[in-house]
């Protein structure tokens, strides 16, 4: 999960990383009380989680709180690569001397953590790596030592930071860790991380990104979330893994692998037939229960740009004849609201019986295919009707 | 022979008594897999009846293996506690840990690689996020089904569990020498590579079978291993072409980030050093049968 970035400051303002003040405000009349309380110069910037904000029109500077109200009224008119502004942060403005990077993250090639750091920040990180990449350090941080000052120390002067300098950011760097570690972050970047005219280290605008596996041991409840599409916050009230895509096919498979496989080929298939999409990514898991079926098919149907839905199981810990008895008992659940086509592809172990199963309870809405990719190709092809 | 497992291991289970470790530890068995105790520090001493056999559980790995001479542990525990146990599997210096658990938190399985690399990796380490390892009629160590394939020449390898299901059954009247699941999390213990490499030397493959999907550089990493070291004929199927940026397709690891880990860079990195790439697992099978009758 992504933080906005008010989230981000105000973590680092709880793990002692010098900010800015900084309030959240959702109506002008919010940002201007906002912009009294700070006082002098302010700076009014969309909270949305899109790169591109300042070009967009989503970052302003004001002067007075009247100014901050006036800039503020259009801010949350935006819409910013299909993020609807809903909400501003009014940040005290800063005068700033020079700009720094410095992020930690995650490194998944070397199995470990990575921090990049340069004094040339400011621009975005890509870019800067593309054009100069001699500028930027990039220094590989083990999991269990982590950073010290020592190690802080390393990566500002490997980032380009004289002595001076180097030993006013690496105590933030050391704080900017802690919050990496003990927030179970992926990634943490302070771009620009500032130099102030008065002389001061501050984390200007950050960027993190939280591990979603470790949301038990921290309590996130109050944390505002992205507004989820509806289908997937009902698929989420049912605990299933579900993705909206923009296709007409709806799928529903077991197991992550097998259902990615399963888009890609009935977007194959379609390009026969119209050029339909797959609808949606929704994995049931290895249990697939009627209870689990009926709860991932009424999520599917109840998408109306889906036409026809592709059920593809591999029979492996739960045997084919179980999954067909689930997919019956699912379409025996939903009743008269399941109106859509099934194509069922099931296979694995007892898939005699399951086919068998499908068969006798004759379903009107429901074909079986016997492979992988002649279903994918009828439930194409009935989505094209 | 066959890579990481053979009928000789002793298998323990860690976590063996929760619901999923006692589930799956009866389908071991039933598999053929030699089972030989489990670990449960709150259940140290007690014995528990697995369908008919006999199964005592231990208070630690150490203790486990000093009385059974276990050399494979097979993990269960909930992600709050998997950390732990890995690290009591690496202590214990076991063979091989083969950790099934799903949503592990990333700091953790990062903090037991690390720990790992620092005790001289002697324990193999197979996941997290991993269906395990089969070496069907030999032994099974994990949650692949047993009865879906028969032992054969063919070495896979793979990030999912039910594709490597799939492509076994797929494959079935050809059979499998040993099929490894290595996990669909950011961070795994054996790699692509590993399993590549462990291939090669192994006798009884022939030819190998490579599952990947988006996320990550395993894959253009394992084309490279290839071009280089494998002899041996390789096949590969890549995941998630119609993936859209930024979103987790199911598996912790399955994302593509920006323009990084996408099923076309992947598939174009085994193209340029000759592995054919299968468009659906059907058609990877399929070359399969032609790289075997060809030999």
């Amino acid at each position: 999960m992504d933080l906005f970035e008010y989230q981000a400051r105000d973590l680092f303002e709880a793990y002692g990383v010098p900010v800015l003040q900084g309030i959240v405000a959702d109506t002008p009349e919010e940002v201007e009380a906002a912009a009294a309380k700070i006082g002098g110069t302010v700076v009014v910037k969309a909270q949305v989680k899109a790169g591109g904000r300042g070009k967009a029109g989503g970052v302003k500077v004001a002067h007075t709180p009247a100014d901050a109200k006036a800039v503020s009224v259009d801010i949350l008119n935006l819409t910013i690569k299909g993020h609807k502004v809903n909400r501003v942060m009014v940040a005290q403005g800063a005068a700033i001397d020079k700009e720094y990077y410095f992020s930690v993250l995650l490194d998944r090639s070397n199995r470990t953590f990575l921090s990049l750091c340069s004094v040339e920040g400011g621009m975005e990180i890509e870019q800067l790596a593309e054009e100069r990449p001699d500028a930027l350090a990039k220094i590989a941080i083990d999991a269990i030592s982590g950073i010290d000052l020592a190690k802080a120390l390393e990566i500002a002067k490997a980032g380009g930071f004289d002595d001076e300098i180097a030993a006013k950011v690496a105590p933030v760097f050391v704080k900017l860790y802690e919050v990496f570690v003990k927030e179970d972050a992926t990634l943490v970047e302070v771009n620009p991380l500032i130099l102030s005219k008065d002389g001061e280290i501050i984390a200007l605008d950050g960027k993190v990104s939280l591990d979603d596996n470790a949301e038990f041991r921290h309590e996130r409840e109050n944390l505002e979330r992205d507004q989820l599409d509806p289908l997937e916050a009902k698929a989420k009230e049912s605990d299933l893994n579900y993705v909206k895509l923009d296709g007409s096919v709806g799928i529903i498979g077991n197991g992550a692998g097998l259902v990615m496989s399963t888009l890609d080929v009935v977007a194959y298939a379609g390009e026969r037939h119209g050029g339909v999409k797959p609808a949606n990514f929704l994995d049931i898991g290895g249990g697939a229960s009627a209870e689990v079926m009926a709860a991932g098919l009424d999520v599917i149907l109840g998408d109306p740009q889906v036409k026809s839905v592709f059920v593809n199981v591999f029979g492996g810990i739960t045997a084919c004849d179980a999954v067909a008895n689930g997919i019956v008992g699912a379409l025996a659940k939903l009743g008269s609201s399941a109106t859509k086509p099934l194509v069922v592809r099931l296979d694995g172990n007892n898939v005699v019986e399951g086919r068998k199963i499908l068969a006798d309870a004759n379903h009107p809405l429901v074909t079986v295919v016997d492979t992988m990719d002649e279903a994918a190709d009828k439930a194409a092809e009935l989505a094209n009707r | 022979m066959s890579i990481f497992l053979d009928k000789n291991s002793k298998i323990i289970v860690q976590g063996m008594t929760g619901s999923e470790g006692m589930k799956h530890t009866k389908r071991m068995l039933a598999g053929g897999s030699n089972i030989v105790g489990g670990v449960n520090p709150r259940k140290a001493g007690e014995t528990v009846d697995v369908d008919g056999t006999s199964l005592p559980v231990f208070g630690s790995v150490a203790d486990a293996i000093a009385a059974t001479g276990a050399n494979v542990s097979v993990i269960f525990v909930p992600p709050a506690f998997a950390k732990s146990a890995v690290i009591e599997a690496i202590d214990a210096q076991i063979e091989l840990a083969v950790v099934i658990t799903e949503g592990i938190p990333v700091h953790d399985s990062a903090s037991f690689w690390a720990y790992s690399n620092s005790k001289g990796n002697k324990t193999r380490i197979i996941g997290p996020n991993c269906p395990g390892i089969i070496s069907p009629g030999k032994s099974n160590a994990g949650i692949t089904p047993w009865n879906i394939s028969g032992a054969g020449p063919i070495g896979l390898v793979s990030k999912s569990g039910t594709l490597t299901y799939q492509m076994m059954f797929e494959l079935l009247e050809i059979g499998i020498s040993t099929a490894i699941g290595i996990g669909g999390d950011p961070i795994i213990g054996t790699t692509h590579i590993d399993a590549l490499a462990a291939f090669e030397a192994d006798p009884e493959t022939k030819a190998i079978v490579l599952i990947g999907e988006i996320g990550g550089d395993s894959e253009e990493k394992a084309a490279a291993y290839i071009k280089d070291n494998v002899t041996k004929p390789v096949v590969a199927y890549v995941a998630g072409f119609t993936a859209p940026e930024g979103k987790t397709m199911g598996h912790a690891g399955a994302i593509v980030s920006g323009s990084a880990g996408t099923a076309q860079a992947k598939k174009e990195a085994f193209e340029a050093v000759g592995v054919k790439v299968g468009k659906t697992p059907s058609e990877t099978a399929a070359l399969m049968r032609g790289v075997i009758a060809s030999l």
